[in-house]
């Protein structure tokens, strides 16, 4: 069924597909509608599932929790604030191996209150042990967390999923997408197993009791061999639904042109689409460049990314984020992993509080990363679009990040 | 009392013996009455609290029922959660408790306390009340009383006690009442009134504590009596609307009949810096509550 659905109403109706049992959300801008459609269809009796309608975000997780070890297939969505706000509980449930699935539109956070875009509330949780998903459109959004729960409910995972997508240019921006019924998508995904991890009277157990140093480290040891063996599985998750219902996303990674590319864009999110049109324009004028969509952070795609740009001339990340006093999270890691190869790789960083990154400033970072490697004169990271005379007129001096 | 011990409280256990609770721990008696109470279909949702590590660490547990340890302030919420998806998959006749300190109830805990009390999900909501953040080393909470001394109160509380029953009340749940372990029978039959009654339930069990108060390990008991006995704590349920009082507070309506609070105070070191004044002041401050309580029974 093809409808026309912004990427908030995508994923309630994705979690309706999915059929999610228990859903339990507090509202924020701008992820309000995924709980608004989520409500209407619970209480319409579209949905045999139960809405519960918490107090705040930290609860929100918590009973997203308990409904999980009950059993329950469960969803629910925030945003920046309200993601930061339930942190402590990201942390139980990725560690209580709950397969929660829990959108997250990102949003950039206060102070000064935004309620735009920016990838820093969702990348700053990176190191908890959810898996994470990022999309570009309100398709990918439906397809995607479909796919989330097929990952974090295999048995070899048994981890939470994020999956994200940007404030207003995904989340309330309408487009068609083909809508999979419940009855399809239990083709794909059958009813959630119960064990193990679950409630259960004839067996009890007592979970997440104090842990002595002689085994926490196991624990952890554990998650992180499940979050490996989860590229598998995400990769696989995408291949059947492909063959199921005609849309794949290449796993992990998307890439547009990168065979005979000479420079990588690095992307993730809904800026890509810009990026694909820049790619496109460059190559009109003779630049060989191809683009690499990052879909998933978390495992973040180490080998897949290697091979892919470790021959590159020019590796442009453009990221979405800052981490203060470093540059870009993807930046980071991606010279991290080019360390020892011949790549340079120029970090932008772009976009920040919903600033509108163009294909013609895509085109314009292009040219000017090509510039600087080519001087010789790449820097640790940059800030793209800053208003210098702003800056200067508020503390006497424009500071640029050194050169490495 | 009309029901002796063997007739109310089964002889199964579900809470095994070797635990790490200190000599004289009230939470240790209050949870393994609790389990005798509501059977082996009962899940124990637990946040940071004594009982953290008073059921064992892992792989070893105490606990005979499946039992879910949470971050501070999530229980309440948790346990909204397994309701919801344990009623959807047919197995509403679970017990789902919160069995939490008075840190994470008064404290830490009470938004998520208050939100789920609002939405009235079939919960048992029991706070074990030493006081104080005893776990973590005596320091003062909301639920702390007036003048005791804390490792974060030195010279003592200037604050009066945050009163959790009555707050839980006001969200007009089915089932409020307090308890102490002094009287067993009492406890045991509000626990299974509170089972027996659909919606968020609340009992506040006093827990007096031999490191945290500073009396001897083998005291608990008398404490807990002198505590109701003196009026400091008072026995009371609140069934649908309708206030009580049950056990030994029926009788101490009349001052003349309650014991002066000092033969509380006095037993506790805790209370040992007090002064005469202090002493009248907290006697008022109790005198002050029955005079509340006089005037909710006559309506």
């Amino acid at each position: 069924m093809r409808l026309v659905l912004t990427g908030n109403y995508a994923a309630a109706y994705a979690a309706k597909a999915a059929k999610v049992e228990v859903v339990s959300a507090y509202p924020i801008t701008p992820q309000t509608q995924v709980v608004e459609k989520l409500s209407e269809f619970i209480e319409r009796g579209e949905m045999n599932a139960r809405y519960i309608r918490v107090e705040s975000e930290h609860s929100a997780m918590a009973a997203c929790i308990g409904a999980a070890m009950a059993g329950a297939r469960v969803f629910t969505a925030t945003s920046a604030h309200g993601l930061i706000y339930m942190s402590e509980m990201l942390w139980w449930a990725a560690g209580a191996r709950l397969p929660i699935v829990m959108g997250v539109i990102t949003r950039a956070m206060a102070p000064p209150w935004s309620i735009w875009s920016d990838h820093c509330d969702l990348l700053s949780l990176r190191d908890i042990g959810w898996i994470i998903y990022f999309c570009e459109n309100a398709q990918e959004v439906f397809d995607t967390i479909i796919q989330a729960y097929k990952v974090a409910e295999n048995e070899e995972v048994l981890l939470p999923a994020m999956v994200g997508w940007d404030a207003f240019q995904t989340s309330h921006t309408a487009e068609p997408v083909d809508v999979l019924s419940p009855d399809e998508v239990s083709k794909y995904l059958p009813p959630r197993r119960p064990l193990p991890y679950v409630i259960d009277f004839e067996r009890p157990f007592t979970h997440g009791s104090l842990c002595y140093p002689d085994r926490y480290m196991e624990f952890r040891y554990l998650m992180d061999l499940s979050m490996s063996k989860a590229k598998k599985a995400i990769v696989e998750a995408d291949e059947e639904y492909g063959d199921l219902f005609g849309r794949k996303y290449g796993g992990v990674l998307e890439k547009y042109l990168c065979e005979d590319a000479e420079i990588a864009v690095v992307t993730m999110g809904v800026l890509s689409g810009d990026a694909r049109y820049a790619v496109d324009i460059l190559r009109k004028e003779g630049y060989k460049v191809g683009l690499v969509r990052l879909r998933v952070v978390r495992p973040f795609p180490s080998s897949e990314l290697k091979k892919e740009l470790k021959s590159k001339k020019l590796v442009c990340v453009i990221d979405r984020n800052i981490s203060i006093g470093r540059g870009g999270i993807l930046g980071t890691e991606i010279k991290a992993l080019l360390k020892n190869s011949s790549a340079n790789v120029v970090n932008v960083v772009a976009g920040i509080g919903g600033r509108d990154v163009s294909y013609e400033d895509i085109v314009n970072i292009v040219k000017r990363s090509l510039d600087l490697v080519e001087k010789g004169e790449v820097p640790e990271y940059m800030w793209y679009s800053i208003d210098k005379e702003y800056v200067v007129k508020a503390v006497g001096e424009y500071y640029e990040p050194p050169a490495l | 009392m009309s029901h002796p011990l063997f007739k109310v409280i089964p002889k199964e256990e579900y809470f095994l013996p070797g635990t790490p609770a200190c000599p004289g721990c009230p939470a240790a008696l209050g949870l393994r009455l609790l389990l005798k109470a509501l059977g082996p279909k009962t899940v124990i949702v637990i946040p940071a609290c004594c009982s953290s590590i008073i059921q064992g660490a892992y792989p070893r547990s105490a606990i005979k029922v499946p039992l879910i340890n949470i971050a501070f302030a999530a229980s309440a919420a948790t346990a909204s959660g397994i309701a919801e998806a344990l009623e959807l998959k047919g197995i509403g006749d679970a017990n789902v408790v919160v069995w939490a300190g008075d840190g994470g109830t008064a404290d830490i805990g009470l938004q998520g306390l208050s939100g789920a009390a609002e939405r009235g999900h079939n919960i048992i909501y029991v706070c074990y009340d030493n006081e104080a953040y005893m776990n973590t080393g005596i320091q003062r909470s909301g639920a702390t009383p007036y003048m005791a001394w804390t490792t974060t109160t030195p010279t003592g509380k200037r604050e009066i006690k945050k009163d959790i029953p009555l707050i839980v009340a006001m969200h007009r749940v089915p089932y409020v009442a307090t308890a102490a372990l002094a009287y067993p029978q009492d406890y045991v039959m509000k626990l299974r009134k509170a089972a027996a009654k659909k919606g968020f339930k609340y009992i506040h069990l006093l827990a007096p504590c031999p490191p945290g108060w500073r009396f001897d390990s083998s005291k608990t008991i008398e404490i807990s009596r002198l505590a109701v006995e003196t009026g400091t704590w008072v026995l009371y349920e609140i069934e649908d609307g309708k206030f009580r009082l049950t056990g030994p507070s029926k009788g101490l309506i009349d001052k003349s009949k309650r014991k002066p609070v000092a033969e509380y105070l006095r037993t506790q070191g805790r209370f040992s810096h007090l002064s005469d004044e202090d002493m009248a002041k907290i006697q008022k401050i109790v005198d002050e509550n029955w005079e509340w309580i006089k005037r909710w029974l006559e309506g």
